[in-house]
């Protein structure tokens, strides 16, 4: 499998990062580098092993159904780029 | 009657080519009641100040992990077993990322590829009286995104965090409803089941249940092809209609776009597989641009949590305490004397059906039936109250239908005894007793109104022995006399042998 | 006063020989003197100095934690309450998180001080601290006869440099493929990664969530046995916090290591390893064995396939964690943009480094559609027997003794033209975290060019008191005292 311009543009696209068109093809280049080093994993035949889902034995934590946070709104906007109020403020989104 | 889905009449859009039919899928968003979030313990209540009722953990602040709320857990699995679905002890949750303003995290923590609730069924109930199963293909939890609002200002967008996070239950059809009126049935249908069960409040204003309706059209045939052998080449490419908030939109939703569709495919065109958008101003259907660009979600299983492992003997315990749901009430009904329709009216609602129950207690299940349609609910509607809103107990109309049934009242008394009832209250047995309500069936004093109706009219005497249909008039006139309160039955037996009237008068 | 260590400093302030405000004062001045090194992106000198008179009135009073008046460096992964938390990265900008990470909260509550956040790859991606947005950290070390200034290791170079230099004494690292081990073993320092699920996450700043563990970067193993302690906790917050009581490590070094089934992996013997690595590797296990240990040869057959695994698995998993850095909600945000989608690919380009933008992008080609099964489905079933193997020798052997790093610190600049290259250096510890497994670095001796060499103590999950001890046999057996040179405070 060999990544190329087009796929590093669409990768780019889904992950949200704006890459300067003289950059694509040094990237797919260096991802080319990393991904025909990782093809080594195809020798390995793992067709009856399961994925791995946890590392650990432990059974998942589980909370009780109780409000004990939030009410935390002015906090929030401390760190916030833009606010109105305690709205979070981005350009318009057209749906 | 056997319900199976296929048996049922699919609805018919005549075309300029021929007979197509809808074949419907739906994907209902419900929300879990609960006091706190999935996984965070902000709160769910409605109508907050902006962001107030937002964690770190919602608001995707750094470092921030989830932990799952135990009562989520148990109300998917209370509505897994109310849907008679498969429950899986052991599910997954997956990320499934993409960017919007109102996703904090970059994902939103859902069930991918094993969901906690599997296969199940709903019988919906038609205007007819039949019933059609519907499939269930799985429930899973995940968590509601928050809300942008873009009509504050002109060049931005606001975003309230307040809903997101909180646990949705994500119920998803098989392709098997087959017209608008089974579409909405089957909302309304799954709207009763969570009801009673207590798991989502149901409240479609405030968006706890919203739907997104999967519609496609086909040749006649081909959803039996599709029945058949599985097969989804059998029918048309699907558009989904998003965010349905009411059983009336979405049977008008899915008339709007199987007509577009057939429209589409009549003039030569494909139909896209997309996602619309419902204009309930217009009525109309509209593809959702925003929503265009090509998905690539990249679920993968959410490392800051691990498998969700059940123990079996919760599931059960979870099981025993399952309340009576609509279809087995209803079948409860239909056996007390019911009509399959009147019974699947009022098992809709919950409290409907228990104020039913305790209205029928002793007494004939039609008459009590016929009396909440017509002299409760008639009311309440007109007046767009709920049975909640009855200022009359289910035991004072019990008393009331009893007094009926046993000759104390007339028919006639009894509605304006419950009119009295309702605006002054008071006990119907008592209020009966003192105003002296209760009918004549003394045939001395039924004789003497008589005569003193005859008395006065004689000119109307002369008529009715020629038109003996006339008899109606003197019996009204003998009701006004006694108050309403003599036995219709018992003064027109009386009138006609005093009038010598044949007995087909 | 900045040479003590934990335990020595404990010491001398139960016995009222120091206060804690004059350790504190002392390590301050030593933070300031140090700027040079880059270690330190936040000084917080007057929390510091609160943080010890609160101490040193606790300490008069005879009260007081097991960490009480003792000052301490915070990798700036960290989230601090009211103090700025940035993870090396632009994106965060000036976060001043609203909360405390629970293992900063135990540490506090142990009575620790904080003398500030300590400087590290950008998101914790690296293994020279080349990466970070604040600029490169250099190791106080250098070679012989050498001006060359070298890397400290990454992630947590920072913390790395810090505990070496004396600017605290001890410091919080985390480590997701190597970044507490590698660091400490280049600079001559103590760095023990816990078993997966020991310490919390919550309030750390994610990279690779299925790997990412917080643990101790110290002056010496004793000292590593006393942080872990008070860094470990039972977390309820953290869904993947164990609920294994937290022993008390420092009690469990004693007892020595006689009858203790030490493991030799062939596998870790690499074609092209300087010798000096197999010499001290060699030694390291004569150490044990003369303390009575039973020295084997076993097998760990996946291991060469444990570093592209890695570099599938955590880059997939970043991509996810990475996604909430969108200039919506705190960090940077792009300006005069009109659209929400520039919005998002400006600010994340402007705000993510290189290395970061590398690995989003690697991360969300392994997951997107059509090559989920290729790479992540496959890496993750590597995973399962890369653990296997473990297991496996588990049944035959206590611990496992391998060389922590191919080779000492390297000059700044050197690997960073090479992402492949740049990987290989955590080639000996990367499995460890794919196995969630707890493993130990522990300085071992210099290259010949003076430079400190480690090794390395792979345990059983939840058994890092059997490899503290272990550690504690060969620090005693190298007899390692050097000090690097102070060249900093003339710089």
């Amino acid at each position: 499998m060999s990544v190329d311009k087009d796929t590093v543009r669409r990768i780019a696209g889904l992950a949200r990062l704006a890459v300067p068109a003289e950059k694509l093809e040094p990237l797919a280049g260096e991802l080319n580098g990393i991904f025909n080093w990782v093809e080594m994993l195809n020798e390995v035949n793992v067709a009856d092993v399961p994925a791995m889902t946890s590392v650990v034995a432990q059974k998942l934590k589980w909370r009780a159904d109780v409000v004990n946070d939030g009410g935390v709104a002015e906090e929030l906007m401390k760190n916030a780029p833009e606010h109105e109020s305690t709205f979070f403020v981005v350009p318009k989104v057209v749906e | 009657m056997s319900p199976t889905s296929s048996s049922t009449a699919a609805q018919i859009i005549k075309g300029q080519t021929g007979d197509w039919e809808i074949v419907i899928g739906m994907e209902v968003h419900a929300q879990v009641s609960s006091n706190s979030k999935l996984f965070s313990g902000a709160s769910t209540e409605f109508g907050a100040e902006p962001n107030n009722q937002v964690s770190f953990v919602d608001a995707g602040m750094p470092g921030m992990l989830p932990v799952i709320n135990e009562k989520c857990v148990e109300q998917a699995v209370r509505t897994g077993l109310g849907l008679k679905a498969k429950i899986n002890l052991r599910s997954i949750f997956d990320r499934k990322n993409y960017f919007y303003p109102d996703l904090p995290q970059g994902y939103q923590i859902s069930q991918f590829q094993n969901p906690i609730v599997g296969e199940g069924e709903v019988f919906i109930d038609l205007k007819d009286g039949s019933s059609v199963l519907v499939g269930i293909e799985r429930l899973h939890l995940e968590q509601d995104a928050g809300k942008s609002l873009h009509d504050q200002s002109p060049d931005n967008s606001y975003v309230d965090l307040n809903r997101s996070g909180i646990a949705l239950m994500e119920i998803v059809t098989k392709p098997h409803m087959r017209s608008s009126e089974e579409a909405a049935a089957f909302l309304r249908k799954l709207r009763a089941i969570v009801r009673y069960l207590g798991t989502c409040d149901g409240n479609m204003d405030e968006g706890s249940m919203r739907a997104d309706v999967n519609v496609s059209v086909c040749k006649v045939g081909g959803y039996d092809k599709f029945r058949a052998d599985g097969s989804f080449k059998h029918l048309g490419t699907r558009c989904e209609i998003k965010n349905v908030n009411s059983m009336r939109f979405v049977a008008q939703a899915v008339e709007y776009e199987a007509r577009r569709q057939v429209e589409i495919i009549e003039g030569g065109g494909t139909i896209k597989q997309e996602t619309r958008l419902f204009d309930s101003k217009l009525n109309e259907t509209r593809s959702m641009r925003s929503k265009e660009e090509a998905h690539d979600y990249r679920y993968f299983p959410d490392p800051d949590l691990l498998p969700l492992e059940l123990d079996a003997a919760w599931v059960e315990t979870i099981k025993k305490s399952l309340p009576e749901l609509p279809d087995e009430k209803r079948a409860r009904f239909v056996a007390f004397g019911l009509t399959p329709y009147d019974a699947s009216v009022l098992v809709a609602e919950r409290e409907l059906a228990d104020y039913y129950e305790a209205l029928a207690k002793g007494v004939d299940a039609k008459a009590a039936a016929n009396w909440l349609n017509n002299e409760i609910l008639g009311r309440l509607n007109r007046d767009s109250l709920t049975i909640a809103d009855v200022p009359v107990s289910a035991a004072a109309n019990n008393a009331i239908v009893t007094m009926v049934a046993d000759g104390t009242i007339s028919g006639k008394i009894a509605k304006d005894l419950l009119y009295i009832v309702w605006t002054e209250g008071g006990d119907p047995r008592q209020v009966v007793e003192a105003r002296g309500l209760r009918q004549v069936t003394d045939t001395g004093a039924i004789d003497a109104a008589i005569e003193a109706v005859i008395a006065a009219n004689p000119d109307k005497v002369e008529e009715v022995k020629a038109k003996p249909k006339l008899a109606a008039w003197f019996v009204g006139q003998v009701m006004k006399q006694t108050g309403g309160k003599a036995n219709p039955g018992a003064v027109n037996a009386a009138l006609k042998k005093r009038l010598n009237l044949p007995d087909e008068g | 006063m900045t040479d003590f260590t934990l335990a020595s400093a404990r010491d001398a302030l139960k016995a009222k020989k120091i206060s804690s405000l004059e350790l504190t004062t002392a390590l301050v001045k030593a933070v300031e003197e140090a700027r040079p090194l880059n270690a330190y992106v936040t000084e917080t000198p007057e929390k510091a100095l609160e943080m010890a008179r609160a101490s040193d009135t606790r300490l008069a009073k005879g009260e007081g934690g097991a960490l009480e008046g003792l000052p301490l460096a915070i990798k700036d992964l960290f989230c601090t309450k009211g103090v700025r938390t940035t993870a090396g990265s632009n994106i965060l900008g000036n976060y001043v998180p609203p909360y405390e990470s629970t293992v900063t909260q135990n540490l506090w509550d142990a009575g620790a001080v904080m003398l500030g956040k300590t400087n590290m790859d950008e998101f914790a991606m690296g293994s020279s601290n080349e990466t970070s947005a604040h600029g490169p950290v250099f190791n106080p070390w250098m070679a012989k006869n050498s001006n060359s200034k070298l890397v400290p290791g990454g992630s947590s170079g920072g913390s790395s440099a810090a505990v070496a230099a004396n600017l605290c004494l001890a410091a919080t690292g985390t480590d997701t493929g190597g970044s507490i081990r590698q660091p400490a073993a280049v600079t001559g320092t103590v760095g023990l990664k816990p078993t997966y699920g020991r310490c919390s996450r919550w309030g750390i700043v994610a990279f690779a969530s299925s790997l990412d563990q917080a643990g101790p970067m110290t002056k010496t193993v004793r000292d590593a046995a006393i942080l872990l302690k008070s860094m470990a906790s039972i977390d309820p917050k953290d869904s993947t916090s164990v609920d294994i009581p937290v022993p008390d490590y420092e009690k469990l070094l004693e007892g020595g290591i006689k009858g203790l089934k030490v493991g030799i992996p062939k596998e870790y013997r690499m074609d092209g390893a300087p010798p000096e690595i197999a010499a001290l590797w060699d030694k390291g296990a004569e150490w044990l064995k003369a303390q009575g240990a039973e020295i084997m040869e076993i097998s760990l057959p996946h291991t060469k396939y444990a570093l592209p695994t890695y570099y599938i698995v955590a880059p997939a998993e970043a991509s996810s964690n990475l996604a909430r850095y969108d200039g919506v909600r705190f960090g940077h945000r792009a300006k005069g943009v009109r659209d929400i989608t520039s919005l998002y690919e400006k600010s994340r380009a402007e705000g993510f480094g290189l290395e970061v933008q590398r690995r989003i992008l690697i991360g969300t080609y392994v997951l997107s559609a059509g090559y989920y099964d290729a790479y992540y489905a496959r890496a993750q079933k590597l995973r399962t027997l890369i653990a296997r193997d473990f297991t496996e020798v588990y049944k035959k052997c206590d611990v496992i003794l391998t060389p922590a790093t191919p080779g000492p610190a390297f000059a700044v600049g050197d690997k960073s033209d090479d992402p492949v290259a740049m990987y290989l250096n955590d080639v000996f510890t990367v499995t460890v975290n794919l196995a969630g497994l707890p493993g130990l670095a522990v300085p071992a001796g210099l290259t010949a060019n003076g430079l400190p060499l480690g090794l390395q103590l792979i345990g059983k999950a939840f058994d890092e008191a059997t490899i503290l001890r272990a550690g504690l046999a060969i620090e005693q057996a190298a007899a390692f005292n050097h000090k690097p040179a102070n060249w900093w405070r003339a710089a």
